[in-house]
């Protein structure tokens, strides 16, 4: 279980993210929505130990991340926002390596590779170098790298961007597939992709949490039909009060 | 081991860039066979072998600093760097994966200038193993130059930085013309840099004189600890915001 208390980060005058507080349920999938700039990629960037917070404390099974990052390292892994791929190593080598600097040795990491490319449609690509791959292609490599580690908790920042029809599908019946089994952490900018998948739903708006729950909880509670009115309404509330 | 698998990454990274291996084995054995055609043409010695070959050397480890530099800013560019740095790698990994590979390309740019230089009559005796050892301890000089630009600046600015560097280490260093011929303000400004210390210190080795290589390698590794102690640190820095 993944406890966030008051987690705060500003940059000079700016306050990025503003006394969050959270729990995240071992193997839940949670869903952090927002308009750019509202402390998404921040969030997740002090969550998985990259940035340290201005104030607050992370708490999994009990104990602060930051009393052993290391450790705490080896049970998450991320896909960053911006895709990250080493551009001179195949796709293969990406995968293996990934899996190597978790701790996997050789053997594991070259079945493990295998997988993760079957998984992803990448075997007819194994042997081309990361930055001839489409950009679509290297995003699906990118995500590959962050599950090859077998994380307990994975923060995907807007894994489907520029991914095309049908890979975004597949990358839903992945994430789909993997449900309950790791804590997924998410976050996106298209809210059918919330509906598809997320079991819970965060809203931020200026650094704050402004709303939390179920997709039919948030429906609910805000009296409308959809999750887009529901994301219209909590961020311009907000504009009105700020 | 950890370290080890990123070394690996690192010199794949490096030596699958076919432009940097023409320029940093290429150049330095073009620009030896074209000195000594010029001695042959000269009627006093001034690009002789013996002198030209370790200062040729040294020169070409610039391309050390800008090969690890650049890779150092690329990665620090691309979110590559934040995925490592999400990753259980420690500091230790990172100072020894982007240093590590880059020494076997030194020797390898050693080895392929020797060889180029006995061509041109430089003998190879126990002078040059000592000399190569020399060498070596020299390159982490470079390497260290290239990992503070590297995480000082984005990998485009490392090539700007690598034109002002270079022309420091060719014309600081003695490399081309002694720098006695100058004399003055000029060699002292040249002997408070690296640079001309290294160019000594290897010149030594090649001639044998054991008692003149460590008043020079002292002040070349008294330099490589603070450079790369300042890289260290910053990187560190980088690491934790
Ligand atoms: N390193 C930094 N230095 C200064 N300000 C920063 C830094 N990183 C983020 N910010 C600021 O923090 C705020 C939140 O940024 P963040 O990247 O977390 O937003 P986001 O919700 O991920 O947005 P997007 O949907 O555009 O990805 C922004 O105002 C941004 O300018
Ligand atoms: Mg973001």
């Amino acid at each position: 279980m993944i406890e966030i208390r008051e987690l705060t980060k500003s940059f000079g005058e700016r306050v990025a993210v503003d006394h969050l507080s959270l729990s995240i349920e071992k193997g839940e999938f949670f869903a952090l929505l927002g308009s750019n700039g509202a402390g998404k990629t921040t969030t997740i960037k002090m969550i998985s130990g990259l940035q340290t917070p201005t104030n607050g404390d992370i708490i999994i099974d009990g104990m602060s991340i930051f009393s052993n990052l290391q450790q705490s390292k080896q049970l998450m892994n991320i896909s960053p926002q911006e895709t990250a791929v080493a551009p001179n190593l195949s796709v293969k080598e990406n995968l293996e390596f990934t899996a190597k600097i978790y701790g996997f040795d050789k053997n594991e990491a070259i079945i493990r590779a295998g997988e993760m490319m079957e998984k992803f449609s990448l075997t007819d690509r194994a042997k081309a170098k990361a930055k001839t791959l489409s950009g679509g292609l290297q995003r699906r490599l990118s995500i590959a790298m962050a599950m090859i580690s077998n994380p307990r908790i994975v923060f995907l920042d807007e894994p489907t961007l520029g991914l095309d029809v049908r890979a975004r599908r597949d990358l839903w019946n992945i994430l789909l597939g993997l449900k309950g089994q790791m804590t997924i952490i998410l976050t996106t900018h298209y809210l059918e992709e919330v509906e598809a998948l997320a079991d819970r739903v965060g809203i931020m708006h200026h650094g704050k949490l402004c709303a939390l729950g179920t997709v039919d909880d948030l429906k609910e509670q805000y009296n409308k039909n959809s999750l887009e009115e529901v994301f219209l309404s909590v961020t311009e509330e907000m504009e009105v009060l700020v | 081991m950890s370290s080890l698998h990123f070394a690996s990454r690192n010199q794949k990274e490096i030596l699958r860039d076919p432009l940097s291996l023409v320029f940093g084995f290429g150049l330095p054995i073009v620009l030896l066979f074209l000195f000594s055609i010029m001695q042959k043409n000269l009627p006093y010695g001034l690009f002789q072998i013996e002198h030209l070959a370790p200062g040729i050397i040294v020169f070409g480890f610039s391309f050390l600093t800008l090969f690890s530099g650049m890779l150092l800013g690329k990665d620090r560019g691309s979110s590559f760097l934040m995925r490592l740095f999400a990753s259980p790698l420690s500091a230790k990994d990172y100072i020894i994966g982007y240093l590590l590979p880059m020494l076997p390309i030194a020797l390898l740019q050693i080895i392929v200038c020797l060889v180029a230089a006995s061509l041109l009559g430089l003998p190879f005796n126990s002078n040059s193993l000592l000399a190569i050892i020399v060498l070596l301890l020299i390159s982490i000089l470079f390497i260290s130059f290239g990992l503070l630009f590297g995480t000082l600046f984005t990998d485009k600015q490392v090539g700007g930085i690598f034109a002002l560097f270079v022309n420091v280490t060719a014309f600081l260093s003695g490399i081309w013309f002694s720098l006695d011929l100058i004399g003055g303000t000029f060699k002292t400004i040249c002997y408070l840099l690296p640079f001309a210390h290294a160019v000594d210190a290897a010149k030594a080795a090649f001639a044998g004189n054991i008692h003149d290589i460590w008043g020079s390698l002292f002040v070349v590794i008294g330099y490589t600890v603070v450079i790369m102690g300042i890289a260290i640190v910053i990187f560190r820095k980088r690491m934790r915001s």
